[in-house]
């Protein structure tokens, strides 16, 4: 036996995984709630208890810990670039594709007012783009010399034109002490790289933030904590999609986590077009390629999801909109409860299916139909992903309802709108046992290892 | 031309690509370093991307017949993007059928571009412009 123990420091839980690499089976999970404010390892040592009754292991047992948090707020990042669509957008996909939680994104010059609103909710890192290489070179300096008034020291990570990425960080490093300079997150107009800035995120986390965040003292018990939870997640679909050695992958696949707070949407895939005639426009996409909605989620969210889609649920519902609206703002106040009661079941059952269908039909690409003086032709903007073969969900709502399949079947193609491109006929599965962040974990140590029991543990959901 | 950067596209819902191909060959070979954003561009991924990459000029094909309805106010957005000193020309099929091509020239220079070319041009006359025009 060789037992190795997995944790995730989330906002809400602590949630502890075990299992062992030799007979790759899952030993047990158990969670506890999260004590980031005065002692991060009571919330652990309480979780270990529960897990320690489930699976008889005592915590000395366990070869290796592997940690992963989005405690304390998760990364807060702020993403800077240039033109808006190009590499603003692409350093903000940058930021989300390492797992932090973007609390703005700035293009052009930065004035005193985005200055004052970065301040306001400060971030833990600050990603500065701007410029393909060889590019514009005016606006990256400008605003390398506005962010040295920030009145916090704060960890940079520069990826903007190379030819003056030097000179920013330095200008930089006169107010800020932790400044590291990678590859242009947009180097052509026509070629998107994040993976370098994806990196260099993921070691400032490392050298930096889980101190900031408390989590030291997990640090005493478990080994490095080495990324936020959802570039584990990310990680682990990353590693379904395409295999590894002899143990295939699922091939492109789509991956929805519908948390109390966000709904976050991951695809793994080039995206490109699947119907002849179709041309390619906007900003390339990442071929791992992770978005977050804010305003849709179970329980923090569920006010902002009302006014999204408050008119639809209520329809869902049959029930009168204030209603509705009134049941959504009662779920703020206690962001732990499962629903109780055929209403409630009900109204988590329609939040689900709305999380997810927003929340892909947001992260999916979209076709156009222009007409020419030679007929109709298309354009399609973002990801084709109405190929992809499997269909993954995980998260608090599907886990604990009966009809898991049936949320995750609102993120499919609707010919109803024939333009969004969901995936058709994807093969749906279930995080059941809670395991993805965890497979992303081990993935850092035994690669193979995790496919296979996160293969055996994905449950097929049918409808 | 080296350290000249080209923002080269087809604008409007115009999909000939061919042109489009060949500007793209007859520039790189001339060593300059060309963005081509492809057919069926909107005036803004024509400002875009010349900004982002900072472009020294536009090079706008039209090859359908509408040019005259897809450039109109591209200078004017240039200006209220801050690139509105940027060189810029146009040429193809600019207006359908045979126009005589001093009314047609003077109607797109009055819209802003630096010069613009008849159906037929060789690259070769553009890049003789480009040297006088972009070493002023």
């Amino acid at each position: 036996m060789n037992p190795v123990l997995l944790i995730d420091f989330g906002s809400t839980f602590t949630k502890v995984t075990a299992v062992d690499l030799d007979s790759e089976e899952l030993l047990g999970t158990a969670k506890s709630f999260t004590t980031i404010n005065t002692n991060v390892m009571d919330g652990l040592k309480k979780a270990l208890d529960n897990l320690q009754q489930e699976t008889g292991l005592r915590s000395e047992v366990y070869q290796r810990k592997l940690a992963c948090s989005s405690a304390a707020g998760g990364l807060k990042m702020v993403a800077v670039g240039l033109v808006t669509d190009l590499t603003a957008e692409a350093a903000r996909r940058a930021a989300l594709g390492a797992g932090a939680k973007v609390l703005g994104t700035y293009a052009y010059q930065l004035c005193e007012n985005d200055l004052q609103d970065i301040e306001k909710n400060y971030p833990d890192i600050i990603l500065l783009a701007g410029g393909t290489d060889g590019g514009d070179r005016k606006t990256i300096l400008h605003n390398a010399n506005m962010l040295t008034r920030l009145c916090k020291d704060t960890p940079f990570v520069v990826a903007g034109n190379k030819t003056v990425a030097r000179e920013v960080a330095d200008i930089l490093s006169a107010r800020h002490s932790y400044v590291v300079v990678t590859d242009n997150v947009l180097p052509e107009l026509n070629r998107l790289s994040v993976e370098p800035a994806r990196n260099a995120i993921r070691q400032v986390f490392l050298d930096k933030i889980v101190e900031a965040k408390g989590l030291t003292q997990a640090e005493e018990f478990t080994e490095k904590v080495t990324m936020p939870t959802p570039a584990a997640v990310l990680k682990a679909a990353e590693l379904l999609a395409e295999g590894l050695g002899d143990e295939p992958g699922l091939g492109e696949l789509v991956l929805v986590d519908i948390g109390g707070a966000t709904t976050d949407v991951h695809s793994i895939g080039t995206g490109d077009p699947t119907q002849p005639g179709v041309n390619l426009k906007g900003l390339p996409e990442p071929y791992a390629k992770r978005t977050v909605e804010g305003d849709l989620g179970m329980r923090y969210s569920a006010v902002t999801l009302g006014e999204a889609a408050g008119a639809r649920l209520a329809k869902v519902l049959n029930k009168p909109l204030a209603h509705v609206l009134e049941s959504l703002k009662g779920l703020l106040n206690r962001p732990d409860s499962l629903p109780k009661g055929p209403e409630e079941i009900a109204l988590d059952l329609a939040m689900g299916k709305m999380c997810t269908k927003l929340a892909v039909e947001r992260h999916v690409g979209q076709i156009e139909t222009v007409y020419t003086p030679f007929g109709a032709s298309y354009i399609q903007w973002g990801k084709d992903l109405t190929q992809a073969k499997t269909l993954i969900g995980t998260g608090g709502v599907l886990v604990h309802c009966e009809s898991p399949g049936e949320i995750l079947q609102a993120s499919l193609y609707d010919q109803t709108e024939p333009t969004l491109l969901s995936p058709k006929n994807p093969e749906i599965l279930l995080d059941e046992a809670y395991i993805l962040s965890g497979i992303g974990l081990l993935a850092e140590i035994s690669p193979e290892v995790a496919l296979r029991i996160a293969k055996k543990y994905l449950k097929r959901v049918y409808q | 031309m080296k350290n000249k950067t080209v923002v080269l596209g087809v604008i409007g819902a115009d999909v000939h690509a061919v042109g489009n191909r060949v500007l793209d060959y007859a520039m790189s070979t001339a060593g300059f370093k060309v963005i081509n954003i492809g057919v069926l561009a909107s005036q803004e991924e024509f400002i875009s991307a010349a900004i982002e990459t900072g472009a020294d000029f536009i090079l706008v094909s039209s090859l359908y017949g509408h040019g005259e309805i897809d450039c109109r106010g591209l200078r004017d957005k240039c200006r209220e993007a801050g690139i509105g000193e940027i060189t810029m020309y146009v040429g193809g099929n600019l207006v359908v059928g045979k126009q005589d091509w001093g009314k047609v020239e003077k109607t797109f220079l009055e819209m802003g571009f630096d010069r613009a070319y008849p159906p037929g041009t060789m690259p070769d006359i553009l890049l003789e412009h480009l040297a006088a025009d972009l070493s002023k």
